[in-house]
């Protein structure tokens, strides 16, 4: 596995939201997140993340533990982070905001050059500030500052979420690439169908809880698993 | 002396209250606009720089000018390291919580101010300025022969007072160019705006914070070791930095740095200009007015931005 998450436990405060969870992913592997409103999705990547600490359990990049370290180190292993909403540094151009990417792991001009072929739209944006971009460029943009880092592992926090179809298309090819190149990939999603175009495997999260482990086929064969855990 | 020359000297005076005003509020601005913390013991910072540039000084001896470069240097370094240091000690352990960290600056503040009565006493010691020859400033008048120049008596400034006034536009040239062009700058900036998001791209906001919060200190300890030649080194010198640095951020807008310069040079000059035609007093009563105005109709300030 290049990411495991072993028994997981984690919360803010008093309230424990996440319970003896446990995931992994491979290399080269999109691992779907499905789950419904407060069953824990984003409390796992952010606690992956180390955003929020792990109360008890294990979490490991290629076997070496992630949750002894201070957050900021954390990126600095190649765990991309594209959260929910995008929190892309709103007043900074998307130079400055690609640049942050390319500071967490000491990156330079080959790798900006690489992400901007990508999405080349962002290469005619570079001195815009990024609050005045259209939902859809900020989206590319949240991608491509979380690829600037070259990624081996990248969490994905509903990246589709408002956005036209051409966008939502844009965003999937550059996450079927990334698979492609062998990056490990977790993605959160509410959009079943999104899911099942992209998914190796789906693992439905309730109450902070591992529920079922499934692939799209079985989704596809099956859509009462959908609604049950889903509700849609 | 007529009205015009009167009022070139007060201008002058208030160019030289904005400069350090403008280092002091800016410390502020930018403590608050990265750490989202309100350093009470601000001032307490700006004195210590004015005691330990004294200290310096009187240590060094030779020729003033020896003194006093030693004094710029290292008296806002060792204010720099000292509220970095508290930062790390005190503030972090409260992980920056905007309200808690109020009251800890306020015991900073008190913890600050007594030690220093203790070690360095309750007497203000001057620091000989460099350099200080007298400037006259002409002015003119219309006469029968046409414009003439003429020096009326009293309308003078020192080469001292340029020099802090021309020492606080580079500063304050140098703290913009860290901020808009910079690595360090563009981090500060990343961490200013979102500080999760900061901490998932790899930047320890903690150090951030510590290096802010030495830095914030620093300049408020440079505009000390400037003014100090003029005024003297006291240990209660800090509350009126404080109280103007708050007036200065509050109309600029809290975070705003473009805005903390133009408010303290708006707040300094008109209190030059009003306590030289007027008196300190109503300077001061003037400005806290227009803070009330400020909070009343714009309570974002005039540069800050209304929250989302």
């Amino acid at each position: 596995m290049m990411l495991e998450v072993r028994h997981i436990s984690a919360g803010y405060g008093k309230v424990q939201v996440l319970h003896d969870l446990s995931l992994g992913v491979k290399a080269g592997e999109i691992l779907c997140l499905l789950g419904r409103n407060g069953a824990g999705k984003t409390t796992l990547l952010k606690t992956i993340m180390g955003l929020v600490r792990a109360r008890s359990g294990e979490i490991l990049l290629e076997g070496v533990p992630l949750n002894d370290l201070p957050a900021y180190k954390v990126p600095r292993q190649g765990v991309g982070y594209i959260p929910q909403g995008r929190r892309l540094f709103a007043e900074l151009t998307v130079a400055e905001n690609l640049q942050v990417g390319l500071m967490t792991r000491g990156q330079g001009d080959e790798v900006l050059e690489h992400v901007l072929t990508m999405f080349p739209r962002l290469r005619e944006r570079m001195d815009q500030r990024a609050e005045t971009l259209s939902g859809g460029e900020q989206q590319m943009l949240a991608t491509a500052r979380a690829l600037c880092l070259r990624p081996r592992v990248l969490l994905l926090d509903e990246p589709t979420e408002g956005l036209q179809p051409s966008m939502i298309a844009m965003i999937r090819a550059a996450v079927v690439e990334l698979r492609a190149q062998g990056v490990a990939i977790i993605l959160v999603e509410q959009r079943v169908e999104a899911v099942l175009e992209v998914a190796d495997r789906v693992i439905f999260i309730e109450n902070g809880r591992n529920a079922l482990e499934a692939t799209p086929d079985d989704l596809r064969a099956n859509e009462s698993l959908v609604h049950r855990y889903v509700g849609v | 002396m007529e009205f015009g020359p009167h009022l070139i000297l007060a201008i002058l005076e208030g160019l030289v209250q904005a400069s350090v005003l403008t280092l002091t509020a800016l410390g502020l601005s930018l403590v608050f606009g990265v750490m989202r913390v309100v350093n009470v013991a601000h001032g307490e910072f700006f004195m210590l720089g004015a005691v330990f540039a004294y200290g310096v000084a009187n240590s060094i001896g030779g020729a003033p000018v020896v003194g006093f470069v030693a004094a710029l240097i290292v008296a806002p370094l060792l204010v720099g390291v000292l509220a970095a240091a508290a930062d790390w000690l005190i503030l972090r352990r409260l992980d920056h919580d905007p309200e808690r960290t109020i009251v800890a600056t306020i015991g900073m503040l008190y913890v600050i101010q007594q030690i220093t009565l203790m070690t360095y006493g309750p007497d203000a010691h001057p620091v000989t300025p460099p350099f200080n020859q007298r400037i006259a400033i002409p002015w003119f008048e219309f006469t029968d022969k046409g414009l003439e120049f003429y020096f009326p008596w009293g309308l003078s400034t020192t080469s001292y007072k340029l020099f802090v006034v021309a020492a606080a536009i580079v500063a304050g040239l140098g703290v913009w160019l860290l901020m808009a062009r910079s690595r360090l700058g563009l981090i500060l900036r990343a961490t200013q705006l979102d500080r999760e998001t900061a901490l998932a791209f790899g930047i320890p906001v903690q150090r951030v914070y510590a290096l802010t919060f030495g830095f914030g200190a620093a300049l408020a300890a440079l505009g000390a070791v400037l003014v100090v030649p003029i005024q003297q080194a006291h240990y209660l010198m800090g509350g009126d930095p404080l109280l103007l640095s708050f007036i200065v951020v509050i109309i600029g807008g809290l975070g705003s740095l473009r805005g903390t310069v133009l408010a303290a040079i708006l707040i300094g000059m008109s209190n030059g200009i009003i306590s030289v035609f007027f008196s300190p007093t109503l300077a001061k009563i003037l400005a806290t007015l227009l803070v009330a105005m400020v909070l009343v109709y714009r309570p974002q300030g005039l540069f800050g931005k209304k929250p989302a």
